[in-house]
């Protein structure tokens, strides 16, 4: 060695203008929706704060906040999870109807009417569900009663008017049906032709390629636009206000006449006459709505990831 | 179980576009019988129509006959299901199932045929598969773990076990060491000429030694031009493809003198 020269030093990586512009929208656009969300939240507790402290008979109901949220919430997620229930393995079959089995015309079409489903305002679901589904379903929920009476879900009086809770799920349902196939149709429809065609040379009929290459690669999809329709039904106001006859508590029985009504609803149609503690109590109830969302996101996040190794991803 | 397979005036399409025309060939049982030619000829396409897998394309379809031990594989009572239950197939990129484990990639053709089968019959035969691959060494402790994260020769391997673990009567192979490096492949050809004590192997390969060295028959494919069918052009044993082929197009395409 006989260089005394010192080591070069490591060249600096060149910031380009337009990278560091990039990064710093991306950045600020990130801390804006933290910012938002930390608003709402601080927001939502603050107005909620005097109904949480008010005593029990200043509470609409008079048995205090508890009493007055438990059969919202209640309703909210029965609702909410008969219209998953429903809508999920239809939504799930319908994409893989467009994507494997149906002849390439009808595919496009059927794919055209559920985007057009989804542009349906809710106005229009809640107007179908309480003229049309509801008086519909009437003789059924009588059918229900007198035969499967002895399951708690059908145990009457059958609502005469059809606008019980098992309404409102099924209106839920049909209104996050296109969310949950269109993006069931978007990874089913990206399943890797090498594990498609993997299974195929095994000998696997159609079916059996799609349960061993198309719904293990789609599944976390699947979960993804599942949780976004239960978002979607959770939050859902004007349809639900419209088609369900909620007054009632707690209760399981899905085709009575008194049925527990959801926050998102409750809180519209209450809101205007409110005044004073009864509009904290509303918002308390907002805020448990808040609360739901959140741990079901997480929920779905905890699923997704819980076998990341085996996604397909890598 | 091996078993012979006879091929007469083949006509492969893609829709309209004829891609390979008038095949003839009459492929051994217990040997390996390896197709060589340039991109583009059709040698995927022809190993495609031996188990039916060509017609997963739409459009696709082909004209003439392929016979396995005077079963007629394009019947019309034949169903391609079955079809590919005895011939098996590996492709060019190692394709294991990602969403499943070394295990269950290996019992996946398995399940499909016999649905009911004991765990610990299941167990013997998924050891016995990958002894067969020769990979059961370097995965018996990780059975549980997913296939990708094997690398690309275990991953073929753990492919080449999965298509023996159902015990087809041919094996069909597209460039199996094509993504692979020298030792690995290697390894797999050493497992084809274990195999093919048992099975009636195809292999399409771009690499001439490997050629020479496994198989006991070579078919060279070629093309005239370009929107032009690909024809087998010589079908020989291996030994006289390689020293002295009848064609003037093969013996120019394995001296390199090509095009
Ligand atoms: N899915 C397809 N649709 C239409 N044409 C196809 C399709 N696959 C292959 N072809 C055409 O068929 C012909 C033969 O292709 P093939 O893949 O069989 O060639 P190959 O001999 O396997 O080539 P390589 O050595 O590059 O793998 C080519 O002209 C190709 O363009
Ligand atoms: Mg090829």
């Amino acid at each position: 060695m006989t260089t005394t020269d010192a080591p070069p030093a490591p060249p600096r990586p060149r910031r380009r203008p337009g990278d560091r512009i990039f990064a710093g929208s991306a950045t600020g656009a990130g801390i804006l929706i933290l910012v938002v969300l930390a608003g709402v939240a601080a927001f939502l507790v603050s107005e909620a704060w005097p109904a949480v402290v008010a005593p029990a008979e200043d509470i609409p109901g008079g048995d205090g906040l508890t009493a007055y949220i438990a059969p919202l919430v209640f309703g909210t997620l029965l609702a909410a999870v008969i219209a998953l229930l429903v809508a999920t393995p239809l939504a799930v079959a319908i994409a893989l109807y467009i994507t494997y089995y149906a002849p390439p015309r009808l595919a496009t079409l059927m794919g055209y009417v559920m985007d057009l489903l989804a542009a349906i305002p809710s106005i229009v679901y809640g107007f179908w569900g309480i003229a049309a589904l509801a008086p519909a379903l009437v003789p059924f929920y009588g059918w229900a009663e007198e035969h499967l009476g002895f399951l708690p879900f059908f145990a009457g009086p059958a609502s005469v008017t059809g606008r019980t809770m098992l309404t409102a799920g099924l209106v839920l349902a049909i209104m996050i049906l296109p969310i949950i196939s269109a993006i069931s149709r978007e990874v089913f429809g990206q399943a890797p032709a090498l594990h498609r065609e993997a299974a195929l040379a095994l000998g696997a009929t159609r079916w059996e390629m799609i349960r061993m290459a198309v719904l293990p690669y789609g599944r976390s999809g699947v979960i993804g636009g599942a949780m976004l329709g239960l978002g979607r039904a959770l939050g859902e106001t004007l349809a639900v206000a419209l088609v369900l006859s909620g007054s009632g508590g707690i209760t399981v029985n899905l085709i009575g006449q008194s049925n527990p009504s959801t926050i998102a609803a409750n809180v519209a149609l209450k809101f205007p006459e409110s005044t004073g503690i009864e509009v904290n109590a509303l918002i308390a109830s907002g805020l448990a709505l808040f609360v739901i969302t959140f741990a079901v996101n997480m929920f779905a996040r905890w699923i997704v990831n819980r076998r990341a190794d085996f996604s397909g991803a890598n | 179980m091996a078993k012979r397979i006879d091929v007469s005036d083949l006509d492969i399409y893609y829709g309209s576009f004829l891609a390979v025309q008038s095949v003839n060939v009459s492929i051994e049982p217990r040997s390996i019988t390896a197709l060589i030619g340039p991109s583009g000829c059709g040698k995927s396409t022809f190993l495609r129509s031996l188990n039916r897998m060509h017609e997963v394309i739409p459009g696709a379809r082909v004209e003439g006959k392929v016979v396995m031990d005077g079963q007629d594989l394009y019947g019309s009572d034949v169903d391609p299901v079955d079809v590919r239950r005895q011939i098996g197939m590996v492709f060019q990129r190692p394709n294991p199932f990602p969403t499943m484990s070394i295990y269950d990639n290996v019992a996946a053709g398995l399940r499909l045929n016999a649905k009911k089968m004991r765990k610990s019959d299941l167990d013997d035969l998924v050891e016995r598969s990958l002894r067969g691959a020769n990979l059961w060494n370097e995965v018996k402790d990780r059975l549980n773990r997913p296939g990708s994260g094997l690398s690309g020769g275990q991953q073929q391997r753990l492919c080449i076990a999965r298509a023996i673990a159902v015990e087809p009567d041919v094996l069909l192979m597209d460039e199996p060491c094509s993504a692979l490096d020298p030792i690995s492949t290697l390894a797999i050809e050493d497992l084809m000429t274990e195999l093919k004590e048992r099975f009636t192997i195809v292999i399409v390969t771009h690499n001439m030694q490997q050629a020479a060295r496994v198989s006991e028959s070579t078919g060279f494919f070629n093309l005239s031009g370009v929107g032009q069918p690909g024809r087998l052009i010589e079908f020989n044993p291996t030994e006289k493809i390689f020293s002295s082929p009848d064609e003037k197009a093969t013996e120019d395409y394995i001296s390199g003198r090509f095009g």
